[in-house]
């Protein structure tokens, strides 16, 4: 109840019309950075923080997180309509969303999508309502091994769902985990697979192979078909607005369920790219038609948009609780925080009563002026789809080789968008999964570290991985989802064997 | 994109030749890293060293890649991409890999507006004012968004430090 | 005539004579080879603030995060932008360490040393419900634990595992070091009971120092630090003894500076150590200093200069003595 009023009290200091004002402001900016590829949440907080540092700390909190939900919605609308992410943790969003805007239902798939991203928030911002410093006490329970185990199951959830050449598969997984390992190391603190070349040293950025990989390619697919983008035209009015709404309630159990892992890999800090792909496999293995997914199936874009921003609204609250960043946009929030004056913690709570609850009823009230602005913006990025294909397609690639080079201010990073383009393109003609390589080059080399961080600590005892509660369940559920589909099929055959059985004597 | 495949009929590049070309490519990226690996130390010293994994990964990598080889030359033989379905890619991909060439001395605004005509005249059916609206704002618009708004630097050119920037 | 003549050249000259200073023509980029939101970030960032709040400079201030290769890649750029003199890059210890620990073709005396802003100090934390009150309580309990207790710190061969090894080699004991992605996973680590200490910065543990959750043992520099106000109910920066006064003969600390890239002018240097003075004279960097404990010691020209020669032949002995610098 204390909660409530303390929440109340919150909504009168971010209702002030400048207040508001903000958060309008902050959205709209979000957006547009969530949109450019390469210009990312942390980039665009970070690089508008200077301009707060007059300002009173709520009001500035309140602009700078604004931007965040700007970014986290903006970042589904390229990759719905181009294939390309805006955003890390929209990557899992095209799977699906990209065949649906194809297929004629880009206001579906926009709709859909934002209103699983408000539904995520909206998750996440009640857990930091409601239970804040129950689970930031949670959150330090998380040592390397069990971040090993958080990493291991998403693979193990999202892995062995494909209906690809499992050969190729396993080749394009272990492509990603190589790339992933390119760079410097951060265990031994040592360059390795860089040959020698200060380019490679930086490794293989992310968003740099996603662009290439999925946007560049796209590109030279469609032109192979003509000189046109796939997209038919589609009606884009309120009345498809409510249809999707009106679908929604027939997926409550995908919505909860992604809202329940994006909350958990958020507050550990698993981060919100982890999220989106373990809510996307997830959402494929509890589904009764898995094979529709990837050819525009909306549960595919409501899994992993709920997950990713139920993660990214859930990493703010370790870093109001304990001062720990769950997230790169976190950090630099934080590093606000210390800035304006606030010394982040548990004492937060407690000394600046006004800020925070200021700030959680800004981000129900920044939420939900998010959706609205974004829903308003549907047939603007609908009709982009209109524009002849020679005037948009340029456009697309300028700006993606802008993202390409803005993501670590580096012009080789444009030649490797470029080659990754052509892998793509060959790739995905050759139906090797894009998917498998892309999340182990995102969290291959977190894994690889957290297994050997654990490893250190232990003197190379494998048994650490079973040490405790936390960490075996992780591990055990990790594993029977591995199994699940292998399993499955054991048991099919045995069911079978049995039915034949019965059969058998019954029938003389 | 699978079903796509033009029937065998139309002369193009052969599926197979392509598919054998990408599994080697595999096998010499995981030969690249399993020299660097070994090289490093891939064994187990109170935990992986830093080899440890990029070398068990470029083995499975080797093994997925010889298994593709050769479900690759057991498999019937397709087309890959037609010649006529190439000439269109290449009308993208050349302009393309001359604007990522062009950054690097013109810088991206120049480059981009010279990229955006070419496109724009080659593949389009614009009149020529819209094509140099087109050119001409793209770029100025990325300006003032990347450079003035955000503060975010891009590669420039001569023509940029003529102007001051 | 004539005489007018000559007087109005020179009248025309003169604003142009006096204006022989060299100003800033183009937006400033300062390099940060650090993710945004490190300790470097906000540094720069706060500088970005204090310039533009007081006016200091007409050009905008750009802030470029370039992380890569421990910092490596930012150290690359500078040195491929010899001569351009609207590029800084802030630097810590990095700057030798990087280039020892991975054979990095790059060096600090191929930059323009521009001024050192401040240093930051080390401190030693343990979690709160650790038993030792004092160093030499971890000392004694690190002689005697199986298997070795445990350290954590931000990445492999860089300050946080130097002060480690360091430690292990003075007092004659085994620690085992686990490197994380920065300090504040290595905080978090501290206060979740995963690692037995770390050796953080004061800014990183600050949060954690004050809700209880770690304490600090003693701070690895000679004498102990000038901030007297209270931080937690009973204790001040300046409470926490040196190490060397427990019998834990480390110390170490990391300069915070800026630097330019190489061959540029003295009149461009000039306007930069200039800059950077009246920086550190706001009110906004010396409430930075503060909010993160760090010791202002401003330093430019050739003070500076001594200081790094001096700074990195000790890091080389100390790294060659940790078996930290890159030998193939």
């Amino acid at each position: 109840m204390d909660d409530l009023n303390q929440l109340l009290l919150g909504f009168q200091v971010a209702l002030t019309w400048h207040n508001v004002l903000f958060m309008i402001v902050g959205v709209l900016l979000g957006i547009v950075v969530g949109v450019l590829p390469g210009l990312g949440g942390p980039n665009g907080v970070a690089i508008l923080l200077p301009l707060t540092f007059g300002m009173d700390p709520t009001s500035a909190i309140i602009l700078l997180s604004s931007i965040y939900w700007g970014a986290l919605f903006g970042g589904a609308i390229t990759s719905i309509l181009f294939n390309i992410p805006g955003e890390a943790w929209s990557v899992a969003t095209t799977f699906d969303g990209y065949p649906m805007a194809q297929q004629g239902r880009a206001g579906e798939a926009l709709t859909a999508a934002f209103t699983a991203s408000f539904i995520g928030a909206l998750s996440g911002v009640i857990l930091i309502t409601f239970v804040a410093p129950l689970v930031a006490k949670f959150a330090l329970r998380f040592g390397p091994a069990e971040f090993f185990g958080v990493f291991f199951l998403t693979f193990c959830s999202f892995i062995g769902t494909g209906r690809e050449n499992k050969a190729k598969i396993v080749a394009s997984l272990a492509l990603g985990f190589l790339l992933a390992a390119v760079g410097l190391d951060t265990i031994s603190g040592d360059l390795r697979l860089t040959f020698g070349s200060p380019e490679l040293m930086k490794g293989f950025d992310f968003l740099v192979v996603v662009i290439g990989l999925f946007g560049v390619s796209e590109i030279l697919l469609t032109i192979e078909e003509g000189l046109h983008f796939k997209g038919k035209r589609a009606a884009m009015d309120l009345a498809v607005v409510l249809r999707t709404w009106a679908s929604l309630p027939r997926y409550w159990a995908t919505l909860l369920r992604s809202s329940v892992v994006g909350m958990w890999m958020g507050v550990t800090p698993g981060g919100a790219i982890a999220a989106s792909f373990m809510g996307y496999g997830l959402a494929k293995r509890f589904s009764r038609t898995p094979e529709a997914f990837g050819r525009g199936e909306v549960e595919g874009v409501l899994a992993p948009e709920t997950a990713a921003h139920a993660a990214g609204t859930s990493a703010l609250l370790p870093m109001l609780a304990l001062g720990i960043p769950g997230s790169a946009t976190a950090a630099v929030l934080l590093g606000g925080l210390m800035i304006w004056g606030l010394q982040p913690g548990p004492l937060l709570f407690i000394e600046k009563k006004e800020f925070v609850w200021g700030l959680i009823a800004s981000m129900y009230l920044g939420n939900v002026a998010g959706l609205l602005i974004v829903l308003a913006t549907v047939p603007v990025f609908a009709a982009i789809m209109r524009i002849p294909f020679a005037l948009v397609a340029p456009i697309i690639l300028v700006v993606c080789a802008i993202g390409a080079y803005t993501v670590e201010s580096s012009r080789f990073d444009i030649w490797l968008m470029l080659v990754f383009g052509i892998v793509g393109y060959v790739f995905k003609k050759l139906d090797y999964p894009l998917a498998p390589l892309v999340l182990a080059l995102v969290l291959g080399d977190r894994a690889e570290d957290a297994f050997r961080q654990a490893l250190l600590g232990s003197g190379g005892d494998l048994s650490i991985f079973f040490s405790n509660g936390l960490v075996s369940t992780l591990m055990i559920l990790a594993l029977l989802l591995l199994f699940w589909g292998p399993l499955g099929q054991v048991r099919q055959l045995i069911a079978r064997r049995i039915g034949l059985a019965r059969a058998a004597p019954a029938s003389p | 994109m699978v079903d796509a495949s033009p029937p065998i009929s139309e002369r193009g590049i052969s599926r197979r030749l392509v598919e054998t070309l990408v599994a080697l490519s595999l096998l010499g990226v995981a030969g690249l890293a399993l020299w660097d690996s070994y090289g490093r130390g891939a064994g187990w010293d109170n935990g992986p060293e830093n080899g440890f994994f990029p070398a068990r990964v470029a083995w499975i990598l080797v093994i997925a890649a010889i298994a593709t080889l050769v479900s690759a030359l057991r498999r019937e033989e397709s087309v890959f991409v037609t010649y006529s379905q190439l000439r269109l890619v290449a009308q993208v991909f050349v302009p393309l890999f001359l604007y990522v060439l062009a950054i690097a001395f013109v810088g991206i605004y120049v480059a981009s507006a010279l990229f955006m005509a070419l496109f724009m005249v080659m593949l389009g059916s614009f009149r020529w004012w819209q094509t140099l609206l087109a050119v001409v704002l793209t770029p100025l618009i990325i300006f003032w968004v990347f450079e003035l708004q955000f503060r975010v630097p891009l590669p420039k050119g001569p023509l940029e430090t003529m102007l001051g920037y | 005539m004539r005489v007018a003549v000559k007087a109005a050249i020179a009248a025309a000259l003169l604003p142009v004579a006096s204006a022989q200073a060299w100003e800033p023509t183009k937006p400033i980029e300062i390099i940060v080879p650090f993710p945004p939101g490190g300790s470097s970030d906000q540094m720069a960032r706060t500088i970005q603030g204090a310039i533009q709040k007081n006016n200091l400079v007409k050009q905008p201030i750009i802030i470029v995060n370039k992380p890569a290769a421990a910092g490596g890649e930012a150290m690359l750029d500078i040195q491929k932008s010899a001569g351009d003199p609207h590029k800084l890059i802030t630097t810590s210890s990095g700057i030798y360490m990087t280039p020892l620990a991975t054979k990095l073709p790059v060096s600090w005396r191929d930059f323009t040393p521009v001024a050192m802003m401040a240093q930051d100090a080390f401190v030693l934390w343990v979690n709160v419900q650790k038993p030792y009150k004092t160093a030499k309580d971890f000392i004694e309990a690190a002689r005697i634990a199986a298997p070795p207790l445990k350290t954590g710190g931000n990445g492999s061969k860089r300050e946080d595992h130097l002060i480690s090894v360091t430690m292990e080699q003075i007092a004659g004991v085994k620690i085992t070091y686990v490197p994380y992605q920065g300090g504040g996973p290595s905080s978090v680590q501290l206060a979740g009971g995963h690692i037995d200490a770390n050796m953080n910065n004061p800014a990183e543990e600050i949060a954690n120092w004050r809700s209880g959750a770690v304490k600090p043992l003693c701070v690895f520099s000679p004498k102990p630090m000038a901030y007297t106000q209270k931080v937690t109910a009973d204790m001040a920066w300046s409470d926490i003894p040196p190490c060397p006064s427990q019998g834990l003969n480390v110390t170490y600390q990391m300069l915070r500076g800026m630097f330019m890239p190489g061959k540029v002018t003295p009149e461009q240097q000039a306007y930069y150590v200039d800059l950077f003075q009246k920086v550190a004279e706001t009110p906004d960097w010396k409430a930075y200093l503060e909010r993160n404990a760090l010791v202002p010691d401003f330093r430019s020209g050739q003070a500076f200069v001594d200081f790094l020669v001096e700074d990195e032949r000790k890091h080389k002995d100390l790294m060659g003595k940790a078996g930290f610098i890159a030998t193939n």
